[in-house]
């Protein structure tokens, strides 16, 4: 636990290297081009020298997939993960950025803790376990909304355009754009977080659905926002959506924005 | 891309040859404030007492950085977003500071009196605080070190990146930038 913490902070994935570089090729921007060289060596910097990709090391959010036919003894899992992020984020020397009463004191809880977890129960007797630092800026300027059932892809889009325009530079673009829709106001929300688990770029695995990301993603494109706000042809890397069944009377929508730094570390135990 | 080379605080003829979109290296004297800080000053000045730090013609980043690791001067350090210190900006602009350091747009009143108070507002490179880390020379708590990441820092940069976002007469590299790519 306490090594995906430190991992995910200092190592930016080879998708997300991989969907950087293939925007400096895509993006018409002289700025927009030199930004995105400099978040690539930004990446090599932290691997080599073992620092934070960002200052901002996040939320400590974990996903599992605890298999139905696995056991954890000794002890309670929430407790383990909780004691793996405190480690983590002291021995990496990662910031410490949760605060344990948000609307009194706001005091720093020193240790990152606590994680927020998902718990997912799957077949088989594998855990699988990924974690996820969520930097504050993006998620200050993501946003859930109950759309009328009648209103469509067209709405979803909109909501997304309206999302990342009002973000501009602050979400530090390109983003990737996390999609929950269907469900229920709850259910959205986290399903729009599972989405940027996929890894950058690989587009669902339902033809219909992939159809959708990209139509979002070529709109979103349009905005002229790009990389870090300073105008460009790239404000987003990719959008990826969760889509489940839903009530006649609704059509929830998330959308959850993730920063270029897309950072996520993962384990099969 | 060009850099023009800078020195931290900036004087005057520096703020007034300044451009939105200047490329800008900055050398000197940054000080650290972020959302606690700001909401700490801001009380400080409502009743009425002095600040713990002169800003008269100072550079503040917006920056909370991670611990600096054994032997390192200060560990990932990029800028946090500005708009969530502009209801604290005008006193601070009446309190001298000349520049701003942060990442994303700012409110139209924010824009508006920096351009009234002859400052800049200067982005760096949000999410690449690994890279920045290597342009901070030194790094010292001033105040507040209750505050731990969110402190109050003297920081001694080099050639330490930024772009012109707002400059002092009005100029605006987001609205301009992006209206030029945009294709809806």
């Amino acid at each position: 636990m306490a090594r995906l913490c430190t991992e995910a902070n200092f190592i930016l994935g080879r998708d997300v290297i991989d969907a950087l570089k293939a925007a400096v090729e895509k993006e018409e921007s002289p700025l927009g081009r030199q930004i995105l060289n400099a978040l690539l060596e930004n990446a090599a910097i932290a691997g080599r020298d073992r620092l934070p990709l960002c200052q901002d090391c996040g939320t400590a959010l974990v996903f599992v997939e605890l298999g139905q036919d696995a056991h954890i003894a000794g002890g309670s899992l929430d407790d383990a993960i909780e004691a793996g992020v405190r480690r983590g984020y002291a021995e990496g020397c990662l910031r410490k950025s949760m605060v344990s009463k948000p609307c009194s004191d706001r005091k720093n809880s020193g240790d990152n803790t606590p994680p927020v977890i998902h718990y997912d129960i799957v077949p088989g007797c594998a855990v699988k376990i990924n974690v996820m630092p969520k930097g504050g800026g993006a998620e200050n300027m993501s946003r859930l909304a109950m759309l009328k059932p009648g209103d469509g892809e067209e709405a979803i889009k909109d909501l997304v355009l309206q999302v990342v325009q009002e973000a501009g530079g602050a979400a530090c673009p390109p983003l990737v754009i996390g999609l929950g829709i269907g469900a229920t106001l709850e259910k959205a929300a986290v399903m729009a977080k599972k989405a940027l688990i996929r890894p950058v770029g690989h587009p669902s695995q339902y033809e219909e659905i992939a159809a959708m990301e990209q139509r979002i993603l070529e709109e979103v494109n349009k905005l002229g926002i790009g990389p870090l706000g300073m105008g460009g042809s790239v404000t987003a890397l990719a959008v990826h959506a969760v889509v489940l069944p839903c009530h006649f009377a609704s059509l929830p929508v998330a959308v959850n924005l993730q920063c270029h730094s897309a950072r996520h570390a993962g384990v099969v135990i | 891309m060009q850099y023009r080379q800078v020195h931290s605080p900036l004087n005057s003829e520096d703020i007034l040859n300044l451009r939105a979109g200047d490329s800008v290296l900055l050398s000197g004297v940054l000080y650290t404030a972020r959302d606690a800080v700001h909401k700490r000053w801001a009380q400080t000045l409502e009743k009425g007492l002095p600040l713990p730090v002169d800003l008269a013609g100072q550079t503040l980043y917006y920056m909370g950085p991670s611990p600096a690791p054994p032997g390192r001067v200060i560990g990932a350090c990029g800028p946090t977003t500005s708009r969530r210190m502009d209801r604290y900006t005008l006193p601070l602009l009446k309190q001298g500071i000349k520049a701003m350091i942060g990442k994303g747009e700012r409110s139209p009143e924010t824009k508006l009196h920096i351009e009234n108070y002859g400052a800049v507002y200067l982005v760096t490179l949000g999410g690449a605080g690994a890279l920045l880390a290597g342009r901070i020379k030194k790094a010292e708590t001033i105040c507040y070190p209750d505050l731990m990441a969110e402190a109050v820092m003297r920081l001694e940069v080099e050639d330490f990146p930024v772009i012109c976002a707002y400059d002092s007469l009005g100029g605006d590299i987001f609205s301009s930038q992006t209206a030029r790519y945009r294709r809806i």
